[in-house]
C-alpha cells in the first residue's frame, strides 16, 4: 500500500464527521450482532434492557451535559412513548418501525411542550417541575375517564411480534427484540453524536456556559433550550416504545420516580455530556441490581436483610464509581487512554487538551 | 479530540456486551425437563419483598420456602428436594416480566409457583403459556387466572373476587334485610370483580353509595364522607389490608361507625391490627388496633390460625416455629404454606419422573385436598382454585367462623352449603402421591 492511497480515506476520516460516524456505526451494529448471537435468551433480554436504557440516557446526557438543563422527569417521557407504542399496536397494528416513530413523535412533542416551560426555570424550579411531572404524568393511567383506554393500574398488555419468519423458525424472540433495540441505539447514537458536533451542538454549549453571552452572540437561547428538550424527550420516547416491546407493558407500575432518577444516575455515572458515557451508565443501571440480587441470594441471609442487600450494594458501587471517576466512568476511560497512549507513543509528551 | 470520544463510543458497545456476555449462559441443563435432576426440582416466584406492597405480602417467600425446607428434610418428594427461588419484583409489573424472563430463561425453574399480584403477573402470563412453564397458583383472587382454553398453563388458588363477592353479597342480604349498604372498593380488577360478585345478591335499591380508591393514594377523606352522608348501616370493603385500616380510621374520625364486611383479601386480623396502630401512631395517636375491628365480617377460606385443634394449623404452626420463628404466624404465612403444600400434592402425583405437563395433568385430575374449608375447583373446563369459604368474625382479634362453609362459581350458579368434613392433613406433613 503507497503512503499516498492510504492517505487519502485518512484524510476523509479526520474530516468528515459523518463519515466517521457511520463507520463507527457499522462497527457496533457488527459487533451487535456477533455479541447477541453468543448470548442466550436471557443476556439478549439485558442486551435490549441496556440498549433502551442507553437510548434514554443519551437524551438525557444531551440535554444535561450539553445545554445545562436538567430534568428529574425523563421517566414520564419514557412512559408516554411506551403507551403511544401499546396503544398503536393494539388499535392500528401500524408497523414496527412507524410505531416507533409514533413514539418518537409524541414523546419529542410533549418534550417541545415542557421545554417552553423549562426555558423559563432555572435550578432547582426546572428540577422541581420536572420531578412533579414524574410522579404526575402516570397516574393519568388513574384517571376515571381515561380507564378504559390506558387500562388503570393494570395497565396494558403489548403482545409481542414473533421473529420475521425469514430468519427461521426457532430463532429466539429475544435475540429479535435485542436486535431492534440494538439498531435503535445506534442509529441513536449517530444521530445525537452528529447533533453534538453540529450548530446546534455548539448553540447548545455556549447556551450551558453563559446565558447572557450566548444571547449576545446571537444564540437564540430559548429556542435552543427548546428544541434540546424537544429532543431529548423524542429519545426517551423510542425508549419507552422499546420498553414496550420488550417488557410487553405499560403500566403506570413501571414508570416511578425511581426510574427517572435512575436515568439520571446512568447519566452521571457514565459522564454528564456524554455519548459513550450514557452506554457505560446504561449498562450499570440495568445489571448491577440484578447481579447484587444474585449475590444476596446466594448468601443466604436473614429475610430483612437479604431484601435490602442489593439497594445497598447498588448504592455502595455508585458511590465508589462518583468517588473515584468524579466525572463518570467515560472520564476514567479517557484518562486511561491517555495513560496508555502515552506509554505507547513516548516521543509524543503531550496529549491535547480534551474537549468535553 | 472528537475522534477518541467517538472511539469510546465503540468501545463502550463493546464493553456493554462483554459485561451482557458476563452474566449468560451459566447454567445449562442437561436433562428432558427443565428444573428437573436426579435429586432436585427447582422453581421460581416474584413476591414483593420491597416497596409498598411488602407488609404482609413478603413473608409469602419465606414461608413456602420453610415448607419445602420441612419436606425436604422429610425424604422430599420422590427423593427428590424442592428448592424454591424467589425473586424480589417491588409490586413493579416491568421487575416481574424481567425477573419471571430471569427465572425461566436462565435459572431453568420447572414451574413459577405462588407469584403474588394482578396488575404484575398480568403481564407475563402470555410469556409464561407460550413458553410451556407451568404457572401455578397466582397469588391473586383476578377470575382471569381461570382460562384454560387461553392459558392453559395458568392455575388460580385463592378462591376468586367474584365467588368471595357473591358469598358476603348472600350474608348481607339475608342478616342485613331492609338496611343500606354502601361499597369501598379498589378502582381495578379486584374491586371490580368483588362487586360484580356482591351486585348479584344485594338488592341495588339499598345500595346508597359506591366509592372507588387508587391504591398509592392515602387519603380517602372524601370517599369515607361520601359514604357517611349516605348513612348507610354496612359497608362492605373490597379492599387491600392497608385500607380497610385507612377506611376505619377515617370514619373513626367522623364519628362513623357501620359494621364492616371485608374481603378476605383485607381482613387478616394480625396485619389489619397492626396497620391500624401503626397509621395512628404516624398520626400521633394511639389506638388498640384489635379493638376497632371488632364484629368485621369476612369469608374464610383456611382454618382459623389459633385453633390448634385443627391437623393443618399445627402442622404449619410446628414448620413455623421450627424454620422462621422471626416471621409472626399470621394470615400470609399460612397461605403461603398451604400453596406449597398443593404445589407438593401437584408434584407428587405427577410421578416418579415429573414433566411439565405431568404437572398439569395431574391438577386437571382433581381431587387435590389442602388445608382448605372447602374443595378446589380444578378440572379440565376449569383452572379456579377454592370454590368458596365460611363466614367469618373477627372477636377478639381473632376470626370466629360461623355457620357451614359456602361453595359458589363465578357465573350464575347459587351458594350452596358444602357440608362434608375437612380432610385431616397427613401425619407427617407430606401428600402421598
Amino acid at each position: 500500500m503507497t503512503a499516498l492511497a492510504s492517505a487519502a480515506p485518512l484524510r476523509l476520516w479526520r474530516q468528515s464527521t459523518v463519515v466517521r460516524h457511520l463507520t463507527l456505526s457499522v462497527v457496533g451494529l457488527v459487533v451487535l450482532y456477533f455479541v447477541s448471537t453468543s448470548l442466550d435468551a436471557f443476556a439478549n433480554l439485558q442486551l435490549a434492557q441496556v440498549c433502551y436504557t442507553a437510548i434514554a440516557t443519551a437524551g438525557l446526557t444531551v440535554l444535561s451535559g450539553l445545554s445545562g438543563q436538567i430534568s428529574l422527569g425523563h421517566g414520564a417521557f419514557v412512559a408516554v412513548g411506551a403507551y403511544t407504542t401499546a396503544l398503536l399496536l393494539e388499535h392500528l397494528q401500524w408497523p414496527l418501525a412507524l410505531v416507533l416513530f409514533g413514539s418518537v413523535v409524541v414523546g419529542g412533542a410533549l418534550g417541545c411542550l415542557v421545554g417552553v416551560a423549562a426555558a423559563r426555570l432555572r435550578g432547582p424550579y426546572l428540577a422541581g417541575a420536572t420531578l412533579a411531572l414524574a410522579v404526575g404524568l402516570p397516574s393519568l393511567a388513574d384517571y376515571h375517564g381515561l380507564r378504559d383506554l390506558l387500562g388503570g393500574a393494570n395497565g396494558l398488555i403489548v403482545t409481542p411480534e414473533p421473529p420475521p419468519l425469514s430468519l427461521g423458525e426457532s430463532f429466539p424472540l429475544e435475540r429479535w427484540q435485542a436486535w431492534i433495540c440494538g439498531l435503535c441505539l445506534v442509529i441513536t447514537l449517530f444521530l445525537l453524536s452528529n447533533l453534538a458536533s453540529s450548530r446546534l451542538g455548539r448553540d447548545m454549549r455556549l447556551v450551558r456556559e453563559d446565558e447572557q453571552a450566548a444571547a449576545l452572540s446571537g444564540v437564540p437561547v430559548a429556542r435552543t433550550q427548546i428544541v434540546t428538550f424537544g429532543i431529548s424527550a423524542a429519545f426517551a420516547g423510542l425508549a419507552g416504545g422499546l420498553f414496550a416491546i420488550v417488557n410487553n407493558l405499560a403500566a403506570p407500575g413501571a414508570f416511578t420516580l425511581a426510574l427517572s432518577l435512575s436515568l439520571l444516575t446512568a447519566a452521571v455515572v457514565g459522564g454528564l455530556g456524554s455519548l459513550a458515557g450514557a452506554v457505560y451508565g446504561a449498562v450499570i443501571v440495568t445489571l448491577l441490581p440484578n447481579w447484587t440480587a444474585d449475590l444476596a441470594q446466594q448468601a443466604n441471609l436473614p429475610r430483612a436483610i437479604y431484601a435490602n442487600i442489593p439497594l445497598v450494594l447498588y448504592g455502595l458501587v455508585l458511590i465508589v464509581v462518583i468517588v473515584v471517576f468524579p466525572g463518570g466512568i467515560q472520564s476514567g476511560v479517557r484518562k486511561l487512554g491517555a495513560l496508555l497512549l502515552r506509554r505507547a507513543r513516548p516521543d509524543r509528551p503531550q496529549e491535547s487538551r480534551q474537549e468535553t | 479530540m472528537t475522534v477518541r470520544r467517538h472511539i469510546s463510543v465503540a468501545v463502550a458497545l463493546t464493553a456493554t456486551v462483554a459485561l451482557a456476555a458476563a452474566c449468560a449462559s451459566r447454567s445449562d441443563s442437561a436433562g428432558a425437563t427443565p428444573g428437573v435432576t436426579a435429586d432436585t426440582v427447582t422453581i421460581g416466584s416474584t413476591i414483593p419483598l420491597t416497596g409498598t406492597a411488602a407488609p404482609g405480602y413478603s413473608e409469602q417467600g419465606p414461608a413456602a420456602k420453610a415448607f419445602f425446607d420441612y419436606v425436604n428434610a422429610n425424604g422430599g418428594v420422590n427423593g427428590r428436594k424442592i428448592t424454591l427461588k424467589y425473586l424480589d419484583d417491588a409490586y413493579n409489573p416491568a421487575q416481574t416480566v424481567t425477573l419471571t424472563k430471569q427465572l425461566v430463561l436462565q435459572d431453568k425453574v420447572f414451574a413459577i409457583v405462588g407469584s403474588l399480584g394482578t396488575p404484575t403477573h398480568t403481564k407475563v402470563v402470555d410469556f409464561l403459556n407460550s413458553s410451556r412453564v407451568p404457572d401455578l397458583f397466582v397469588a391473586s383472587g383476578c377470575t382471569c387466572w381461570d382460562q384454560p382454553k387461553a392459558h392453559p398453563y395458568t392455575f388460580g388458588w385463592q378462591p376468586d373476587y367474584t365467588v368471595e363477592g357473591k358469598i358476603l353479597g348472600d350474608y348481607v342480604k339475608k342478616n342485613f334485610a331492609g338496611k343500606k349498604v354502601a361499597y369501598f372498593y379498589q378502582d381495578d380488577d379486584f374491586g371490580h370483580d368483588g362487586m360484580k360478585g356482591l351486585d348479584k345478591y344485594i338488592d341495588q335499591s339499598s345500595v346508597v353509595s359506591r366509592q372507588p380508591y387508587q391504591p398509592g393514594n392515602t387519603d380517602v377523606a372524601a370517599q369515607v364522607s361520601a359514604i357517611a352522608a349516605s348513612k348507610a348501616d354496612v359497608v362492605v370493603l373490597e379492599a387491600i389490608p392497608a385500607y380497610t385500616a385507612l377506611f376505619k380510621l377515617t370514619s373513626l374520625k367522623l364519628g362513623y361507625s357501620p359494621t364492616l364486611v371485608a374481603s378476605s383479601v383485607g381482613a387478616d386480623p394480625i396485619t389489619v391490627s397492626g396497620l391500624l396502630e401503626n397509621f395512628a401512631k404516624q398520626a400521633g395517636s394511639s389506638v388498640k388496633g384489635q379493638d376497632l375491628i371488632e364484629g368485621l365480617v369476612t369469608s374464610a377460606y383456611l382454618p382459623a390460625l389459633d385453633d390448634t385443634s385443627n391437623s393443618w394449623t399445627a402442622l404449619f404452626k410446628k414448620i413455623h416455629d421450627q424454620y422462621i420463628p422471626n416471621v409472626p404466624f399470621d394470615g400470609n404465612v399460612y397461605y403461603a404454606m398451604s400453596y406449597a403444600y398443593t404445589f407438593t400434592q401437584a408434584l407428587a402425583r405427577a410421578g416418579k419422573n415429573p414433566t411439565r405437563q405431568g404437572v398439569i395433568d395431574a391438577l386437571e385430575k382433581g381431587g387435590l385436598t389442602g388445608s382448605g374449608l372447602v374443595p378446589f375447583r380444578y378440572g379440565k373446563d376449569s383452572h379456579a382454585g377454592y370454590t368458596g369459604g365460611q363466614i367469618a368474625m373477627v372477636k377478639a382479634g381473632k376470626q370466629v367462623s360461623a355457620g357451614t362453609p359456602l361453595v359458589t362459581d363465578d357465573g350464575d350458579g347459587a351458594v350452596t352449603p358444602y357440608t362434608q368434613p375437612q380432610p385431616q392433613a397427613p401425619a407427617n406433613g407430606i401428600p402421598a402421591g
